[in-house]
């Protein structure tokens, strides 16, 4: 039996080789990435016990971010589906519009402090790509981001903005075409420049040190909202569940960080992932559909993948969900019984979206739209003084095109 | 493992003064029939063969190796397939050297030591595992080697000197140095004389080993790399097989072609 340990960062809670739970995550990397990863690994260490860094990464997350981001009360939706109250984490108001905004801006300070001038990374539905550039021209790093050619199509809006911060998108043929390949081909890319480039993974995906630098770095969240949640109620309430959206799982780390010692009766932790269009069967969703443990872009974790170990193509309207593989923390989260994973489908996401916009002053993306799903299907069949809170932690500019392909579509 | 098929390579090789030439082709590209029709007839010029088991998210493949294992998955390729390609050509090549390579999840997936004792009915003599460095390689390198199969450790130019001593005494009969920082199939961005020069401090720590340099060897270059124990040629290989499949034409006889002149030139 694994277990969790308290009072230890869930980021930290890995044996020597980088394995939590002695199974999920490690370094399955090519020999070229050994130094530059145990260097990385050094100054990450070195970095986070620096007062001075955190001092700094403070600064940038509340003048530059923009932290604290608001919790409300969804009291429309509440009233409507007449059960538990909702409540959102309106993360997607952090700069950007999204919470990828915090790794972003974490890799570019390691960047800056390792004296490197060259940042790349991998972005699926944009976010992570777009945060990447706007830290990289602030901190005046030259950017290159790799996502998929079909990505490039259909998140253009967060593409405009990559390449007027003055980033270069490298688009990505191979395999399907999404993120999966898009993580691979920047891994190609560090391999070949390593000795001058950093490299910023999008999620809490990867070798385990990139994990470790995501988690800290998302983190903030769960931080804010705790001491919100006291002022709010003035205590921690008896009955919570955090509903987040997992592909990679960032922001459900983030967003869960604080709360993972906490007794699940109290706060329970659920994970929504992308179980894409009703009809298909490329369902998003390694955890919540139990897939086998396999080695993806150097950790290994729950992954979609067929008997011999080739990797599934997925399918989902969201493209930040839309990846085979999950977090190894999340593998953790979920073998340690202290997560519970479930899915959406993109119609289920779809019309959650609908509803929370015809109530609510707010416009989540469709990644959160699969946590919102989730809300709405258990909240009814909950007690009044249960409190459920969405991290709605993207802004829907960057779906407007699907948005109103897909609404009209069910209008006609 | 002195008796060991690779290391016989190696010593006939240094008794002809020549470094061996190793090839690499994707096991099932373009499809499984020919692909054992490819390793047969250029395996009358390597001196050892590697077989790629691909792999459909290789993070240290260039565009030329992605393509054949592209290819040989979607023509249905399976490790089974593998497998029996390898006994198939061993019926006839029985003294050749085959080396396995591919990527870990595979490996994971059919079960470590399921693979290995695979490996050994089928008379494979080496495997590289492209995602599985040394420390964490330790304990399947043993299990291989216990059943005499060589395990094959990679070093790069980011490897420490430390690492380097730990990884040497952990070897068996061969190392495979990558001659520079990139992936499989760009051009070589390292003079020849850096890379010989950095392969020699390496040789310098243990001279009884046999360390091969792959990355970036083509017709053009091999020539400047021959002071070393052997080379191995892959993107060039599989470059010319996909040349051949657009040009329609024979792909065994251009792919023989390419590496009897690697061989001629190394001679």
């Amino acid at each position: 039996m694994i277990k969790l340990k308290k009072n230890i960062p869930l980021i930290d809670q890995h044996n020597k080789l980088g394995f939590w739970g002695g199974k999920f995550g490690g370094s399955f990397i090519p020999e070229t990435l050994k130094k530059p990863i145990e260097d990385l690994t050094k100054e990450f260490q070195k970095l986070r016990k620096d007062k001075k860094f955190v001092k700094k990464r403070d600064f940038y997350f509340k003048n530059y971010v923009g932290s604290p981001t608001s919790l409300v009360k969804l009291k429309n939706l509440s009233k409507h589906l007449k059960g538990a109250q909702i409540w959102a984490k309106v993360v997607s108001e952090a700069n950007g519009g999204a919470h990828k905004i915090y790794n972003a801006t974490v890799h570019a300070l390691i960047c800056k402090a390792m004296g490197k001038k060259y940042i790349v990374g991998d972005t699926g539905a944009g976010y992570a790509g777009k945060m990447l550039s706007m830290a990289a021209k602030k901190f005046d790093l030259k950017c290159k981001i790799f996502m998929g050619a079909k990505d490039i199509k259909r998140q253009k809006p967060n593409c405009d903005a990559m390449r007027k911060n003055g980033a270069e998108i490298v688009p990505v043929y191979s395999g399907s075409q999404t993120l999966v390949d898009a993580v691979s081909e920047c891994m190609r890319y560090w391999v070949s420049n390593c000795d001058n480039t950093h490299m910023c993974v999008g999620s809490t995906v990867g070798p385990n040190i990139f994990v470790k630098i995501c988690g800290w770095s998302t983190a903030q969240i769960s931080r804010e909202l705790k001491s919100q949640i006291r002022k709010e109620f003035k205590k921690i309430p008896k009955r919570i569940k955090l509903i987040n959206c997992v592909g990679g799982g960032s922001s459900a780390y983030g967003f869960w960080s604080e709360f993972i010692d906490y007794d699940k009766k109290q706060i329970e932790l659920i994970g929504v992932e992308a179980d894409g269009p009703k009809k298909s069967k490329l369902h998003a969703a390694p955890l919540s559909r139990n897939s086998k443990i396999g080695i993806l872009h150097g950790a290994a974790s729950y992954v979609c993948q067929n008997n011999e170990g080739q990797i599934k193509e997925t399918e989902s309207i969201s493209a930040g969900l839309d990846y085979p593989g999950v977090s190894p923390i999340h593998c953790f989260l979920k073998d340690t019984k202290r997560a519970r994973y479930t899915n959406a489908t993109d119609e289920e996401a779809l019309n959650a979206y609908k509803i929370v916009t015809k109530f609510e002053k707010l416009n989540p993306s469709l990644e959160p739209c699969h946590a919102f799903a989730e809300a709405i299907k258990i909240a009814p069949k909950l007690s009044r003084d249960t409190i459920i809170i969405v991290n709605s932690c993207g802004d829907a500019k960057k779906d407007r095109d699907i948005l109103k392909q897909r609404l009209e579509k069910d209008n006609d | 493992m002195t008796n060991s098929l690779i290391w016989q390579s190696f010593k006939k090789t240094r008794n002809e003064n020549r470094p061996a030439l190793l090839t690499y082709t994707v096991a099932g590209d373009n499809t499984k029939k020919k692909s054992l029709e490819i390793l047969k007839s250029i395996s009358n010029h390597a001196d050892i063969c590697e077989l790629g088991f691909p792999h459909n998210t290789p993070i240290a493949d260039g565009g030329q190796i992605q393509t054949s294992a592209y290819r040989a998955i979607k023509n249905g390729i399976k490790i089974k397939n593998v497998f029996s390609i390898v006994s198939q050509f061993k019926k006839t090549k029985k003294n050749k050297p085959i080396i396995l390579m591919g990527y870990y999840n595979i490996v994971y997936q059919y079960g470590e030591n399921k693979f290995i004792q695979k490996c050994k009915k089928t008379k494979v003599d080496g495997l590289i595992i492209v995602d599985l460095p040394h420390p964490e390689n330790k304990l399947f390198a043993s299990k291989c080697k216990k059943k005499g199969i060589n395990f094959i450790q990679l070093v790069s130019p980011t490897t420490s000197n430390n690492r380097l001593k730990q990884i040497i005494k952990d070897s068996h009969d061969m190392i495979y140095y990558i001659s520079m920082l990139s992936i499989t199939g760009q051009k070589l961005k390292v003079s020849p004389k850096n890379i010989i020069r950095r392969y020699n401090k390496i040789k310098a720590l243990d001279k009884s080993k046999n360390i091969v340099i792959g990355f970036g060897i083509t017709e053009k270059t091999i020539k400047s790399l021959k002071k070393a124990d052997g080379l191995v040629v892959g993107s060039a290989i599989c470059k010319e097989i996909t040349k051949s499949i657009i040009k329609r034409q024979n792909i065994v006889t251009n792919v023989t072609n390419i590496v009897r002149r690697l061989k001629n030139k190394i001679k």
